[in-house]
């Protein structure tokens, strides 16, 4: 609606107050990504609306890139076209610093903020303002297929190491009967292949930048990280793993592709799921790799609704949030279709439910993976940025999605892990100076 | 005096596309040459004067730069090549008395009405998928191994999507062309013992110059600027990135809009030099 | 075709035209079968044609999680709008320089299709900037301009080369019997020029029904077309194979509907004057 008319409906409104007639309509417009929770949010939204009957809520559901490419250039220009927005802890320190973002700190009494994750919380808050409240949160763990564990005759322990992984990856790989033992991120992108290369280079010891900010993709530490990731893809991953993002490669689990799959937590109510996945009753779960460094492959990441500082409907659009990611949904949800649906990640109360630990096997590593990511020091050395998978910075998201390219073509076989390292490095410098670094 | 009477009349009819074509181009052009010397960053808030030359000194020394250009030059040939030499011998053929010529020509223009995003989701997924696809089940079906086609062949990938959207308008251009050819002549080149080959090539194809120009042309106005499939199928990466995409990398995924603003500066530049070589080899053809 | 043809070459002929057709077109018979097939069969290898569980479910999920109807609507308004006005300015240009032509009348065609060649996203900001200011962001009224001016070039050369192609002797003919240039135009050229014209629509409307970039990045709901409605399918999680399909086939089954049907009118002035 553009703005000239929601003043007059605002004005219309207003007289109608004066003449008592108080029937205050606001709209509120929300942007989200077009993940299975975000969409179960939008069937439910019903309830929300019946209990406020005065604002009504309009839906813009987008697949993530461009979502996240509608959102950025709206709030860059100040266009005021959504309440609502769906956005990660990537950009929430960074647009709060901006002040693009209104502060959340008091949504009401019901909202119970001492209940919110400690990591996401932190990872959501600048300043000791919140900016965005958490809808669903994840880390990263691996799921595997214990029947194919089982018949290449190994166990897989609680806490793997990246060497058992390559080892069992390839184990349990049969090529003729199109089982791959090892599915990953191949898709260029920062939040798809660099988010699952960022973590696990921090298990090898890797880092994007010394505390100079000088870029360190010549090290050896991403040298082993980038090279043990294509030999083990290489040898026990699909074809195509190139161009396979988190989507791609839950189709291919789901459809029993693959021996093992190093993701999203929140991919484990999916995997489990016996309406869409065809090995859900075997699918086990295990903390993400190590190399014994002291860090673990695993990231951290919640997406979370904000209101843009642009918003002219905040107070509604407040509300909704409150309802979206209070501790009450949780309980609609259950009701509506079960607790494994709960969006998960965001309230130890949940994890403290006894009935949602019962339906959602994969609760107990879940928290464990997210309690066992650290964004403000993810690194075995030093680094001068937060973030797990990402570096907490605006030229984050362009740089690593040029970085990904190079690192998905060394994937791909298009050229070498060394040349990869070499480009991303030359070009890393070329940013971080031309950004005055 | 009626002649001075239409010209005037002509001057004021053309006054309002002129007059807003002006208006279409200058303004945002005006405005991306400003900020092309700026530095804006959205997410650093910065809007700063004056960075001079800086932003075009910095696209072009890029290493991204140099292979860009080459890219769009080889998707744009590429897709030329197949679309003419395909909408040749295509149009040629529906000239022939075939049965059900009608329905072939729907079946045959089906593709051209397919948005670009859907046609790039649809050949992604559900063909050139190397696991799910049905070029993979084929291929399996063949006992070979199937071909992971965007990472083991990006371009011609992308190249094939795109021709496959532009082939019916190519054919459809031609095939008009073909239509309005004199069959009399034909026939009479026929009786002095001319083969079908000889036909086509001192006939047929000369016959068809003009519309292959046509054809070039507006094609290439619209493949410089091929953006949905890349976006959907690789997102820039395998060596698929055309100037158009580097363009959109700068200003969105970087949210470097003076420099992406000079970016796209080069670029019309650059398709307004391609366009003048183009009317200069090609467009004698459209005079007379 | 006066020419004696042998049957055994027409049949040649009709199956080789046959197959290259049906080849062409597979694609899109495929994506509308996946679409009435369940997730699994959408999949299944060796895959299925025509022996499977046909179903609407995909159609009902896609519904019901996005108002279809309203797209719909937006897009066609956007399409039709974009034309009408696109005409009504092109059609006088073209004209004129068809009948009325002046030294500079090719370097003007050339220079509007150069307005072309600015990349979209090079200029999105300033637009942007621009419709904010204006209040005119995720309005039909902008949308409608911007695709009008993007395809004002293309519709205003294919016109020219069409009308040029009408013969000057009738117009002064006309002129001899005293017409006027009103009546110059209303008599006498419109007839003739109505063929070129619905062909240039039928362009026009294909070429802004399917136009991805504005439409996805200066739209949130009230201007929202069918190419917003196709953002939100691009990749859902899990198994989406068959909602996609479904999704795909409402976005281009109105317009492919109107293309065939319509096809005899948009071949006919389809010439860019490529004919003689």
């Amino acid at each position: 609606m553009t703005k000239t008319l929601r003043a007059l409906m605002g004005a219309t409104a207003l007289t109608a107050a004066g003449f008592g007639l108080a029937a205050q309509a606001e709209t509120i417009t929300i942007a989200t990504v077009n993940n299975g929770d975000m969409i179960r949010m939008q069937r439910l939204a019903s309830h929300f609306t019946e209990m406020h009957p005065d604002v009504t809520v309009e839906w813009v559901t987008l697949e993530e890139n461009v979502l996240r490419q509608n959102v950025t250039t709206d709030i860059a220009t100040g266009g005021g076209q959504y309440d609502v927005i769906t956005i990660g802890t990537y950009e929430v320190p960074i647009w709060g610093e901006l002040g693009w973002l209104q502060s959340l700190n008091d949504l009401g009494d019901d909202y119970n903020i001492d209940d919110l994750l400690p990591a996401v919380r932190g990872g959501l808050t600048v300043d000791g303002n919140l900016y965005a409240s958490p809808f669903y949160g994840e880390s990263s763990m691996v799921m595997y297929r214990t029947d194919l564990m089982e018949a290449a005759g190994l166990e897989m322990p609680e806490a793997p190491t990246w060497d058992f992984i390559r080892d069992a990856a390839a184990a349990m790989t049969d090529r003729d009967n199109e089982i791959y033992g090892i599915c990953l991120r191949g898709k260029a992108g920062w939040g798809e292949n660099m988010a699952f290369l960022t973590a696990m280079g921090n298990s090898f010891g890797a880092r994007w930048f010394d505390m100079d900010w000088r870029p360190q993709f010549d090290t050896e530490a991403w040298s082993n990280t980038l090279n043990f990731y294509i030999d083990m893809m290489t040898q026990s991953g699909p074809p195509g793993a190139s161009n396979n993002g988190f989507n791609e490669n839950l189709a291919l689990f789901q459809t029993g592709h693959c021996g093992m799959w190093i993701d999203a937590t929140v991919a484990a109510s999916f995997v489990t799921n016996p309406t869409d996945s065809q090995v859900a009753d075997s699918v086990g779960f295990a903390l993400a790799p190590d190399n014994g460094l002291g860090k673990r492959g695993n990231w951290l990441w919640a997406w979370s609704l904000a209101i843009p500082s642009s918003s002219d409907a905040p107070e509604a659009a407040r509300q909704f949030i409150a309802w979206a990611t209070g501790p009450d949904y949780a309980a609609l949800v259950a009701s509506e279709e079960g607790w494994a649906n709960v969006p998960p990640g965001t309230r130890t109360s949940l994890y403290e439910n006894q009935e949602y630990l019962d339906a959602a096997p994969f609760a107990a590593m879940t928290l464990r993976s997210m309690e066992a990511a650290d964004p403000t020091n993810p690194t075995v050395d030093p680094v001068p940025y937060t973030g797990v998978q990402f570096v907490a910075i605006p030229e984050f998201a362009g740089l690593a999605t040029e970085v990904g390219q190079f690192f998905s073509a060394a994937l791909a076989g298009q050229t070498t892990a060394a040349a990869a390292l070499e480009q991303a490095q030359e070009l890393a410098t070329e940013e971080m100076e031309a950004a005055g670094y | 005096m009626a002649t001075q009477h239409s010209r005037s009349a002509a001057r004021v009819m053309m006054a309002p596309a002129v007059f807003l074509l002006l208006v279409w181009m200058l303004v945002p052009l005006i405005l991306t040459l400003w900020f092309s010397t700026l530095d804006y960053r959205p997410m650093r808030g910065t809007f700063d004067c004056c960075e001079g030359l800086g932003n075009y000194t910095r696209f072009v020394t890029s290493s991204a730069f140099l292979s860009s250009v080459v890219t769009t030059l080889q998707l744009v040939g590429g897709v030329l090549l197949i679309t003419v030499i395909g909408g040749i011998l295509l149009a040629n053929l529906l000239d022939q008395p075939i049965w059900g010529q009608g329905v072939v020509r729907i079946l045959v223009i089906a593709p051209f009405f397919v948005m670009p995003t859907v046609s790039a989701l649809v050949w992604k997924n559900m063909f050139m998928n190397p696991v799910n696809g049905l070029f993979a089940h084929l291929f399996k079906a063949l006992g070979l191994q199937p071909i992971d086609w965007l990472s083991q062949a990006p371009l011609f990938s992308i190249i094939l999507i795109v021709s496959w959207q532009w082939l019916p308008f190519a054919t459809l251009i031609l095939l008009t062309a073909i239509q309005s050819l004199d069959s009399e002549q034909m026939e009479a080149a026929e009786m002095d013992g001319a083969g079908p080959i000889s036909r086509f090539y001192h006939m047929t194809l000369p016959h068809l110059a003009r519309s292959i120009t046509v054809v070039v042309l507006i094609q290439t106005i619209f493949l410089l600027s091929i953006f949905a499939e890349i976006y959907v199928t690789t997102g820039g990466a395998f060596g698929t990135r055309t100037l158009t995409y580097l363009v959109y990398q700068r200003v969105i995924e970087s949210q470097n809009v003076g420099l992406g603003s000079a970016g796209g500066i080069i670029a019309v530049i650059l398709a307004n030099i391609v366009a003048l070589v183009l009317m200069r080899v090609v467009g004698k053809n459209l005079d007379a | 075709m006066a020419r004696a043809v042998t049957t055994r070459r027409k049949i040649a002929y009709t199956a080789l035209a046959w197959i290259i057709g049906l080849t062409i077109f597979f694609p899109i018979l495929w994506t509308i079968l996946t679409s009435f097939k369940t997730e699994a069969a959408a999949i299944a290898d060796p895959p299925v044609f025509f022996n499977f569980d046909w179903t609407l479910e995909n159609y009902a999920v896609v519904q019901e999680r996005s108002d279809y109807m309203r797209y719909l609507w937006n897009s066609v308004a956007l399409a039709v709008g974009s034309t009408v006005f696109g005409i009504i300015i092109a059609v006088p240009a073209a004209w004129s320089m068809a009948f009325v032509p002046a030294k500079r009348t090719k370097d003007i065609l050339m220079w509007m299709l150069s307005t072309k060649m600015l990349p979209a996203v090079g200029v999105l900001y300033p637009i942007r900037l621009i419709l904010i200011e204006t209040g005119l962001l995720d309005s039909k009224a902008a949308l409608i301009f911007i695709l009008m001016m993007i395809n004002l070039p293309i519709i205003i050369w294919m016109l020219y080369t069409y009308f040029r192609e009408i013969p000057g002797e009738i117009l002064e003919a006309a002129r001899m019997d005293g017409a006027g240039l009103k009546a110059e135009i209303l008599y006498v050229l419109t007839p003739m020029a109505i063929p070129g014209i619905a062909s240039t629509v039928l362009l026009n409307i294909i070429l802004a029904w399917n136009e991805a970039f504005w439409t996805l990045t200066l739209t949130t709901i009230d201007a929202a077309p069918l190419t917003a409605f196709i953002a939100s399918y691009s990749s859902p999680e899990g198994l989406f194979y068959a909602k996609l399909s479904a999704a795909s086939t409402m976005a281009i089954a109105p317009i492919l509907i109107m293309g065939w049907f319509s096809q005899k009118q948009l071949v006919r002035g389809l010439t860019f004057g490529a004919v003689k």
